[in-house]
């Protein structure tokens, strides 16, 4: 028991120390005090991506850096920045990827918003058969 | 039925079996790269990270000579395998300034007396502020800048051996 215990600690230590051990920034985990203005930024963060985390939103991250930019977009919020103006400050960055609404008309990103319309009507087209009426003597 | 209609369940498969099969041999790298590279240095300024270097501002990146910028941590490991290879770095001529990113001047200073320090400037980034204007990642990151503040280059991850002499000819095209 003592031995798996010190087991269990060793796992879970060393994945700890390998992080800063600085605070948070300072709007990481502070709202904004105009709540118009959280909300917006709220919106915004649940649209940008981890940069350590990559399946995660900023809103859901706890790696320090999400919390490093959910500061940012808070700042740049607060001093009057527009959510979009946010979002295109970082995909100047880091390019689309950083952003969970992909556009529409670009060459890559396309696909993203075609393929469930294209994926529904095969689907229809699989299954047109047994909206028939059944013929008579079936 | 069309006959051919038989084979789609077939080639279902085998285009499901063509997709998991090409993620598990080539499993997707995550490295984002920064689309900052072609693009002048952001203006920036950060304060000193330790007594014994000087600030860095983006004006220190554009005095003529090509440099390097490394982001590091103490409490980055990789960082410690790359210590000595920008010490080789240093040591063959390049200008190296470093930003620090979210650590403490006790922790960095440690870092620097047990590693090496092979950095002209060191500027402290304690919210990732600096980091996420040049589209970094991560650490530890070496970006490769001209004479004229132009980010020519972007290295992710640590720096090995057989990446000295590359990142040297980087800076030697970009005088």
């Amino acid at each position: 028991m003592k031995r798996l215990l010190i087991l269990v600690s060793i796992c879970l230590v060393a994945p700890v120390a390998a992080q800063t051990s600085l605070p948070p920034a300072p709007y990481a985990d502070r709202q904004l005090d105009d709540p118009q203005q959280e909300a917006a930024a709220r919106d915004l963060m649940e649209e940008l991506r981890c940069l350590k985390c990559q399946s995660q939103s900023i809103a859901d991250s706890n790696a320090p850096m999400a919390g490093d930019m959910r500061s940012q977009v808070r700042e740049k919020i607060a001093a009057g920045e527009s959510p979009e103006a946010v979002r295109s400050w970082l995909v100047e960055r880091y390019g689309n990827w950083v952003s969970y609404d992909p556009p529409i008309a670009s060459v890559v990103t396309w696909p993203l918003w075609i393929a469930p319309i294209v994926l529904l009507l095969a689907a229809l087209w699989l299954a047109r058969g047994r909206f028939r009426k059944p013929k008579d003597g079936e | 039925m069309n006959r051919w209609l038989l084979w789609l369940p077939l080639a279902l498969f085998g285009l499901f079996f063509a997709a998991f099969a090409t993620g598990l041999i080539m499993p997707k790298d995550n490295i984002i790269e920064s689309k900052m590279v072609g693009k002048p240095m952001p203006a920036f300024s950060l304060p000193g990270a330790v007594e014994q270097r000087p600030a860095l501002s983006s004006a220190d990146l554009a005095e003529g000579k090509p440099t390097l910028l490394n982001i590091f941590a103490s409490w980055c490991v990789p960082c410690i395998a790359e210590a000595p290879h920008l010490l080789a770095l240093q040591q063959a001529g390049a200008e190296i300034n470093a930003i620090a990113s979210r650590d403490t001047p006790q922790d960095i200073a440690n870092f620097l007396n047990r590693w090496g320090n092979p950095y002209s400037r060191i500027g402290t980034d304690t919210t990732s502020k600096v980091q996420l204007e040049l589209g970094s990642s991560g650490v530890p990151e070496t970006f490769v800048i001209d004479g004229n503040g132009i980010i020519v280059h972007q290295h992710i991850g640590d720096i090995r051996e057989e990446d000295v002499p590359k990142i040297l000819k980087l800076l030697e095209d970009a005088k």
